[in-house]
């Protein structure tokens, strides 16, 4: 069999289970699915072009994915009524004194020569410049804070259009990962995994004590959307006409056409991404990436500065994932920086690009859709089994009892065996690298 | 007295805690250090191993309270730590031969083994979760504390209270016991010092007559038993909840980086630096200070440096700064 025909093959397996579910549960399920699947399969397109192509281990991918959420709220939400002249203008002063210090300090380091006067110096510069930031930093939190604290409580956001936030957040994911970049993609790679880790969780962290940025665990909800508002598409009369022309109920009808908008969007988004990786992967850089994932010692001696083009590839991979993200958070209408979790945001994606072949987009791309399904589906069919396996067992038995209630946890588990699955018997995924 | 009393604050908010805690982020970092010493990767599955055992050891103590069966002033949780220490030992065992074997025998490279680590921590997750639940759970009962606050507070006469909670005693004692165990294990006997031969030199121990396989399972069964303990302890000491145990790997991490992966002292050693700096930059230092300092100079605030949220962010600098300064970490590790 050819490669394209295996490859289409492979994709229309994967649309045919969509629709299946379509047609066995609902159409708004099969749709939901589409539309986060288009979402993972960004997310999984980031990802591979930093493990794929320059074989960064990046686990921190939740943190850039939360980012893209937060530049939603900052790009599009209304600005909170006097929160600038409260306090906003005095948390930024403190963040710059806050970076200065640092700056400062690093500045300092190099003209001094190594010794304990050097270390006694960045320690002293370092605790007076933290005592400064949180002195002025501190009482601008509390004032943006005190207004209207049940419902704003934060700075609110630019007012600009929803869709501009996408790329907003592929910039500020790009930004924070230029920073992270820049310290941390000299470590091995076990010591990288560990290092995005972390900032991975200190990102969600901030996100979620920091009630002045974006309300913290108090959540933004309402965010604007791109599409129309279904209670809108049923108020109105051309389209319940459409509607009734097609022998839909107008409820149904109506979220599955703003499901449909989202779908379009998304679809072109990923096109362009994609469109975008597979030229930078033929073209000569993409050479040099792999060339340098393959044999780093080879590449530096041919002249290529390895670090710098990892720190370009990390920042590139990390602001897809940001896009990702505020895509994901405009799908859901509202940032809770409490979902978080590195099992979803991080690790998931990480089997998608695994499970559909590292170093192949198309392979990216299909790991997104297919696992992206699984993690849906597994949760109805693991009850379903559950039921099934336990039919011989009598109805108040504890044991049925406890495995139909645990069928949810069913699908970290699939997941792992999914994963180890692949690994071992088609270590290169389902569409290979070429 | 007012100094007396500082010293009491500080014992009782920072020191005793963080000392607990310290030991158990040790006996985390060890398992994880000794795998990266023998087996040669970064096992993210360690916090759900260590999630596994606890879960075991909830489920027997349930069992034996249930029965009726207590330890007296003890958490009956200890005697249930053997059986969950044996269970635990199955299930790696089985991991090793069903999953890590294949990828030793063919030479993966040690990103490979942590990407299939990632899938064994998805399972062992699962699994926890399936069997338990996500949800928190207490399992410690005997006596609350060795010393409570009116105890001491009366025996002494001093304004502040010191309390020690049985659990971090038990977690101290245990911790030491541990390491005793361990040292001894890889010092003194045939198999410990195999196993040190085959982590400085694989090549080396090979040509001398060393099975890597019973080498590399007696690593795992020694894991297992520093996991369980880790995890046994953690749970007693705070509250059992899977999804705790697998944040817990960034610090257990951190933990056997900045002490030099690899290398058992430095673990042990990093355990408590980050356990120390986190509980320290965390902790409100108001009430220590109002005894220390004249009183014009007394702080206003709470003296906090960062909110206990940022617990994470206080490991993560530590390791960045180790890793910069110092790339093996403060006891030379290795680096594959």
């Amino acid at each position: 069999m050819s490669e394209t025909m295996r490859n289409t093959a492979l994709f229309g397996i994967v649309f045919a289970l969509i629709i299946l579910t379509g047609f066995m549960q609902s159409w708004n399920v099969a749709l939901l699915i589409i539309n986060m699947g288009l979402i993972s399969a960004i997310m999984a397109l980031g990802v591979n072009l930093q493990w794929g192509f320059a074989g960064l281990f990046n686990v921190g991918v939740m943190g850039f994915v939360a980012l893209g959420g937060l530049a939603v709220v900052l790009t599009s939400a209304a600005p909170v009524e006097g929160a600038w002249s409260a306090g906003g203008w005095r948390i930024m002063i403190a963040l710059l004194a806050g970076a200065g210090t640092i700056v400062g300090t690093v500045m300092v380091r190099q003209r001094m020569s190594a010794g304990r006067t050097r270390n006694l110096v960045t320690f002293a510069l370092l605790m007076g410049g933290f005592f400064l930031y949180r002195g002025i930093f501190d009482p601008g939190v509390a004032a943006v804070e005190a207004i209207n604290p049940a419902l704003q409580g934060n700075f609110g956001g630019l007012n600009l259009p929803v869709l501009l936030a996408w790329p907003m957040g592929g910039l500020l994911a790009a930004g924070v990962a230029w920073l992270i970049g820049k310290t941390a993609l000299g470590l091995r790679s076990d010591y990288l995994a560990i290092a995005t880790l972390g900032i991975a969780e200190i990102i969600i962290a901030v996100m979620k004590n920091e009630d002045w940025l974006a309300r913290g665990v108090k959540n933004v909800v309402g965010l604007d959307r791109p599409v129309p508002y279904e209670i809108d598409l049923q108020n109105s009369s051309s389209f319940i006409n459409h509607a009734e022309g097609l022998g839909i109920d107008v409820a149904t009808a109506s979220s599955l056409f703003v499901k449909l908008n989202y779908a379009i969007l998304f679809t072109a988004v990923l096109l362009v991404i994609f469109v975008m990786a597979q030229m930078a992967l033929n073209s000569p850089w993409g050479r040099m990436m792999r060339a340098i994932r393959d044999n780093e010692v080879a590449a530096e001696a041919m002249g290529k500065h390895v670090t710098n083009r990892h720190l370009q590839i990390f920042v590139l991979g990390s602001a897809i994932c940001g896009i990702a993200g505020a895509m994901m958070t405009t799908l859901d209408g509202q940032l809770t920086p409490g979902t978080y979790q590195p099992l979803r945001y991080t690790f998931l994606i990480w089997v998608m690009v695994i499970v559909g072949g590292s170093g192949n987009n198309l392979g990216a791309v299909l790991g997104g859709f297919l696992i992206w399904f699984l993690w849906v589906q597994v949760e109805p069919f693991g009850l379903w089994l559950m039921e099934f396996i336990t039919s011989g067992l009598s109805e108040d038995s504890w044991l049925r009892d406890h495995l139909i209630k645990s069928a949810a946890h069913m699908r970290l588990l699939t997941m792992g065996v999914v994963l180890l699955l692949v690994l071992r018997f088609s270590p290169r995924g389902l569409i290979p690298e070429k | 007295m007012d100094f007396l009393n500082a010293i009491v604050a500080l014992s009782n908010f920072v020191l005793i805690p963080a000392i607990a805690y310290g030991s158990q982020l040790a006996l985390g970092a060890l398992g994880v250090t000794l795998i990266y010493g023998i087996l040669r990767f970064s096992n993210f599955a360690h916090g759900d191993t260590m999630a596994f055992g606890a879960m075991i050891a909830v489920g027997v103590t349930y069992l034996l309270q249930y029965w009726g069966v207590s330890f007296g002033p003890l958490p009956t949780a200890l005697l249930a730590l053997p059986f969950a220490i044996l269970g635990t030992m199955a299930l790696v065992l089985i991991t090793d031969r069903v999953v890590y074997r294949f990828y030793r025998t063919q030479k993966a490279k040690p990103v490979i083994l942590v990407i299939v680590s990632m899938g064994v921590m998805f399972i062992m997750n699962g699994l926890v979760r399936f069997i338990i639940g996500p949800n928190d759970r207490k399992f410690a009962d005997g006596e609350r504390f060795i010393i409570s606050v009116r105890e001491f507070k009366q025996m002494t006469g001093l304004r502040e209270g010191l309390a020690i909670k049985t659990t971090q005693g038990i977690t101290v004692v245990v911790a030491v016991i541990a390491v005793v165990l361990l040292f001894w294990f890889l010092n003194r006997t045939r198999t410990g010092k195999s196993m040190r031969a085959y982590s400085d030199n694989e090549d080396l121990a090979l040509l001398s007559g060393i099975n890597p396989e019973r080498v590399v399972m007696y690593t795992w069964l020694i894991v297992a038993a520093l996991a369980t303990t880790a995890g046994v302890l953690y749970g007693l000491d705070k509250t059992f909840k899977p999804f705790v145990y697998f944040q817990l790997l960034l610090p257990i991490f951190a933990s056997a980086i900045v002490g030099g992966l690899g290398s058992p002292i430095g673990a042990i050693a990093g355990g408590f630096v980050i356990a120390f700096s986190e509980v320290t930059i965390t902790y409100a230092w108001k009430k220590v200070l109002k005894y220390m300092l004249p009183e014009q100079l007394e702080p206003s605030g709470l003296v906090q440096l960062l909110s206990t949220d940022y617990k994470f962010a206080v490991s993560f600098v530590i390791l960045i700064v180790v890793l910069l300064f110092k790339p093996t970490g403060l006891f030379k590790g290795k680096s594959v």
